[in-house]
């Protein structure tokens, strides 16, 4: 077998086992969606808000539910504890939101 | 269309006997351009399922959770603040929830308690995730012991071990009576930990979390959208940190492989020169090197996505796990559902197949098209 035919049908059988795990086992088994469909079940009827990823602090196990300054919430320039904490991102709040009416106002500044 | 293939074939097998010339080089660069895409990719597929499954499944939590804040923080809601709330119209359902953390110097873990109802969680009984019950050694029937923040010994009965499959969301989950955490945090009768809220008409949430911050000054509404929101942003930003730590490597590996495209050695020169020499068109010596950055791009492209879904996918992407995932003592162990998404996987095709063979390109032409004396002698 001449080197180019090799070469071309190795990379086509790599494109159909690409192809293959990619579209077919992509699709969730019927067990997936039944596991998935029961912790979606689970999340209504106990209210949960949260993934139990980061178990050590409270506003590391519930992000989501925190306060706005975690990082410094537990006395003025307390820094972060946790590991986790420097991983999760700083809430993106728009800090100046008057800024458009500066200057515009009747009212001092 | 015979004559055309017949061509092709001939050219790729001139290529691949040019490859095989500079064997170590090329080996070792496939190698290097695999383990990029292998990374990339798994970076990519881990987040997104990730991603799909907190988006999944936190899209049953409740509409709205309203706190009370008191100088800044979180506090108990008291009694009466429940009954405010049920004038404001478009509220379905309110519940006052009682949950809070409990420490258990045992395993130096934080547990999440939660009261359930009665009917539910008899008196004496609680219900714990599989990661607590694994950590703790504990099976339905059990009995197992907490000292209360107030320093007495309360012990319970394991009625039941919620499903292995619900890790991700329960880990650390221990539900109990209401009685039974009141008595064990000694909470005051009548107040909440936070109130969940229901609201018939999704358009009308941000309405409804409008009317509350009115109505109650002191609370903070946070809707469902904000927990999911959350969750996108928290993997986002993970998948940047590790990007920004890889930020090196895949700098190092494109000035490599643009090193290698775009620069021709003497020794690829001279061969150049010798083919135009012989005969060969311009456009002959482009296609052949099209095809050797095709044939090293798509082979490492393909392996590199291969390895990573079995890696994401079979073996819990062991690599970046700790990163992506978080790490703490009570760890949820837990398998993703494979989601993939389409457009993921075509700019990662876009940004190391087409640059790559875009870069051989340029050189090879200018190459190509001066005198074969000239490029031989040079």
């Amino acid at each position: 077998m001449r080197p180019s035919t090799l070469v071309l049908a190795l990379l086509a059988g790599l494109a159909l086992a690409f192809v293959f795990i990619f579209g077919h086992f992509s699709w969730s088994t019927a067990t997936d969606a039944e596991r998935l469909a029961a912790n979606r079940a689970l999340v209504e009827h106990y209210g949960l808000t949260d993934l139990a990823l980061f178990t050590e602090a409270r506003y590391t196990r519930h992000p989501s539910q925190a306060d706005l300054h975690s990082a410094f919430q537990d006395h003025p320039a307390a820094l972060e504890h946790f590991p986790t904490g420097s991983l999760v991102a700083p809430r993106s709040l728009p800090l100046f939101r008057d800024a458009p009416l500066a200057g515009k106002t009747t009212s001092p500044d | 269309m015979r004559p055309w293939l017949e061509k092709q074939l001939h050219l790729i097998d001139f290529t691949l006997a040019s490859l095989a010339r500079r064997k170590t080089k090329n080996v070792g660069l496939l190698l290097a351009y695999t383990l990029i895409v292998f990374v990339l990719a798994s970076l990519s597929l881990f987040t997104h399922a990730l991603r799909s499954e907190a988006s999944y499944v936190l899209a049953g939590s409740p509409e709205v959770i309203l706190q009370r804040m008191v100088a800044g923080r979180h506090d108990l809601i008291p009694p009466g603040y429940l009954d405010k709330i049920g004038r404001i119209r478009g509220v379905q359902k309110k519940e006052g929830r009682l949950w809070g953390y409990y420490y258990d110097p045992v395993v130096n873990a934080n547990y999440t308690f939660m009261a359930r109802p009665a009917s539910e969680v008899a008196d004496g009984t609680i219900m714990v995730g599989s990661a607590l019950a694994r950590e703790r050694g504990l099976a339905p029937n059990n009995t197992i012991s907490f000292r209360s923040y107030a320093g007495k010994l309360f012990g319970f009965t394991v009625a039941a071990v919620l499903s292995p499959d619900s890790e991700l969301l329960a880990a650390d989950l221990v539900l109990l009576s209401e009685n039974d955490f009141r008595r064990f945090f000694e909470y005051p009768e009548g107040h909440y930990t936070d109130i969940a809220l229901s609201v018939a008409n999704p358009q009308e949430v941000r309405t409804v979390a409008a009317k509350l911050s009115t109505a109650l000054p002191d609370s903070r509404p946070i809707l469902r959208e904000e927990v999911l929101r959350t969750y996108q942003s928290l993997f986002d930003w993970r998948e940047g940190i590790v990007l920004t730590v890889l930020a090196g490597a895949i700098l190092a590996f494109a000035i490599l492989a643009w090193e290698k495209a775009s620069g021709l050695s003497a020794e690829e020169r001279r061969e150049i020169g010798i083919l135009k020499a012989i005969g060969w068109e311009t456009s002959d010596v482009i296609r052949m090197k099209v095809w050797e950055g095709l044939i090293i791009s798509l082979t490492a492209f393909l392996l590199g996505g291969i390895a990573a879904y079995v890696h994401v996918f079979h073996f819990g992407a062991a690599v970046f796990a700790p990163v992506l995932k978080g790490w703490s003592v009570l760890y949820p162990r837990f398998t993703l559902v494979p989601a993939v998404d389409g457009l993921q996987i075509a700019t990662l095709f876009f940004f190391t197949v087409v640059p790559y063979t875009a870069a051989v390109l340029v050189p090879i032409w200018r190459a190509a098209i001066t005198d074969p004396d000239a490029v031989m002698r040079a």
